[in-house]
């Protein structure tokens, strides 16, 4: 019963503020309403018994990603955006993109499994986490184990990434610029 | 959950709060004595209810009413809404961070198991860590709504040094993690009454310390560069930025912002003792063998004696140092503690494997 009830405060908490980040005018508002349902998520976790992910949750998104967002919000000093709101150019590209992205990620779900043989969770009760070491291990267990492959492909992808961001932050590298 | 169950609960989160907010309080006046006794001076000495003094711990009573009288102003330009909500986000962490520490030994009463701990997560170390990441958004918003270039740069500069400091944080706190094995806080203490055996008598407790001197230097060094008080106090630099982030904030907001430090530094103080220096654990005292009420009192009594110590050694080192320069500042966060912090993690499985941890089911 009163897991109903935080679950409802929560998921009510976590869908308006996704809302709040779409419709708010004043950027710095979306990013703390984000930082909010990334909150309200964690609590979501937590209600599952996943306490390792909650915490996670809020250290690395709502701790440390929103906190750069918003660091970058305050610097670039956007104010109000209302006047930037116009007709929505390149509406079809980006619900063509978009319709495209999901189709991949639906198509990735459904064929390819990466040689892994996912786990049976049915087994997974709190007892049961509880009496294998709690949530960390299995977490831990399951992420170095059977997983390995597409965690390390996700480090692989954030490098790429990163590297990329260098690369178009520092475009014009010319060595005989340098003293 | 039955009634008393629940009053239990309650019990013990007024007075871990009562507890903090106390102890934030005395700060104040003990922060002033210290640098009295620093700088040869005699401190708050004035204030006295009927004659009495007592030491002058009253000038905090009188702060506080002072601070509630004052007026609260809030800039023509600033957001009235953010500038409301940094102090209590300010606050927040310090508040909340206690929830998981154990502050005393577990007792059976009335046919009931209790624990002296507000909230027994199995990832309390992280769930500290994942409040106080949250302490960010106080200072940023403070900066930010006070619509004030002084604001604004003790804001960037605040959050820079918190971002920065919160991974040599998380690293230097794994090799903990990988000594005894758990990240529940209370199993790490109740490991901690163990000892260094030589020749069958235990001669040293198993602290954190002995195990983990290096990390406990780093994690100490980067959570008080997380309080942002000298030598970290850049964001508040008083020589450059006025007072920083809190330049715009008067009457008890501009309080909460301090009560909000003095409170960190006691989370600091209280995580420091539960995770490198055995908790309530007293060294040589068999406590869980002890009658209920003199385990309680010794387990509390060595706790917060340990807090207290831990919270003049800061005291100490912020009136002993001078500020950082801001390269000096990023140098010693990303240069020295973050390859330290990185390096400790092999070293601690190397002495783990020479040493032998803790078996753990």
């Amino acid at each position: 019963m009163s897991a109903a009830i935080a679950f409802w405060i929560l998921a009510i908490g976590a869908v308006s503020t996704a809302l709040g980040v779409v419709l708010m005018r004043n950027p710095i508002t979306s990013a703390l309403n984000l930082v909010l349902s990334l909150c309200f998520v964690a609590g979501l976790y937590a209600l599952l018994e996943a306490h390792f992910v909650a915490a996670i949750q809020v250290t690395v998104y709502a701790g440390a990603i929103m906190v750069l967002f918003t660091f970058v919000i305050m610097l670039l000093d956007l104010g109000q955006v209302q006047d930037r709101i116009g007709p929505p150019e390149g509406l079809v590209k980006a619900a063509v993109m978009g319709l495209l992205g999901i189709a991949f990620v639906v198509m990735v779900a459904k064929s390819a499994h990466l040689g892994i043989t996912i786990p049976s969770t049915s087994g997974l009760t709190p007892a049961n986490v509880a009496r294998a070491g709690g949530n960390t291990r299995l977490v831990g267990e399951l992420l170095f184990g059977p997983y390995l492959l597409p965690f390390e492909i996700a480090g692989v992808l954030l490098v790429v990434a990163l590297v990329g961001t260098v690369v178009m932050a520092k475009r014009e590298v010319d060595p005989r610029r340098r003293k | 959950m039955d009634v008393t169950g629940l009053l239990i609960v309650v019990g013990k989160v007024l007075f871990i709060t009562f507890v903090v907010l106390n102890f934030g309080a005395i700060m104040t006046w003990a922060e002033r004595k210290q640098a009295a006794l620093i700088q040869d001076r005699i401190g708050p000495n004035r204030i006295n209810i009927g004659g009495f003094k007592l030491l002058g711990l009253i000038q905090p009573i009188a702060d506080g009413i002072k601070m509630i009288m004052k007026e609260d102003f809030i800039p023509a330009g600033a957001h009235k809404l953010y500038h409301t909500l940094a102090p209590a986000i300010a606050m927040f962490p310090a508040l909340v961070g206690l929830a998981v520490i154990p502050f005393g030994p577990s007792f059976d009463a009335g046919g009931r198991h209790i624990d002296l701990q507000v909230a027994n997560l199995d990832v309390g170390i992280l769930f500290v860590l994942a409040v106080s990441s949250l302490g960010v958004y106080g200072i940023a918003l403070a900066g930010w709504a006070s619509n004030n270039k002084y604001s604004l740069l003790g804001t960037v500069r605040a959050t820079a040094q918190m971002i920065s400091y919160e991974i040599p944080m998380g690293l230097s706190i794994i090799g903990i993690v990988m000594t005894y094995g758990t990240l529940e806080l209370n199993k790490i203490v109740d490991l901690q009454g163990e000892y260094f055996r030589l020749g069958g008598i235990g001669v040293l407790p198993k602290w954190g310390i002995f195990y983990q001197p290096l990390g406990f230097i780093l994690l100490f060094t980067a959570l008080i560069a997380e309080t942002k008080r000298t030598p970290f106090d850049l964001p508040e630099g008083e020589s450059e930025l006025v007072a920083g982030y809190n330049v715009e904030y008067s009457g008890m907001k501009w309080g909460m912002f301090f009560l909000g430090e003095f409170a960190s530094i006691v989370v600091v103080s209280a995580l420091i003792a539960t995770l490198y220096l055995g908790g309530w654990q007293v060294p040589y005292v068999h406590l869980t063998a002890l009658p209920v009420l003199p385990r309680i009192l010794l387990g509390l009594i060595s706790f917060f004696g340990k807090v207290v110590v831990l919270c003049f050694l800061q005291l100490l080192i912020r009136w002993t140092l001078p500020r950082f320069r801001y390269d000096q500042l990023m140098d010693l966060g990303w240069k020295r503690l973050l390859p330290l912090a990185i390096v400790n993690v092999p070293i601690t499985a190397v002495w783990l494997w020479v040493l032998g941890g803790f078996k753990l089911g």
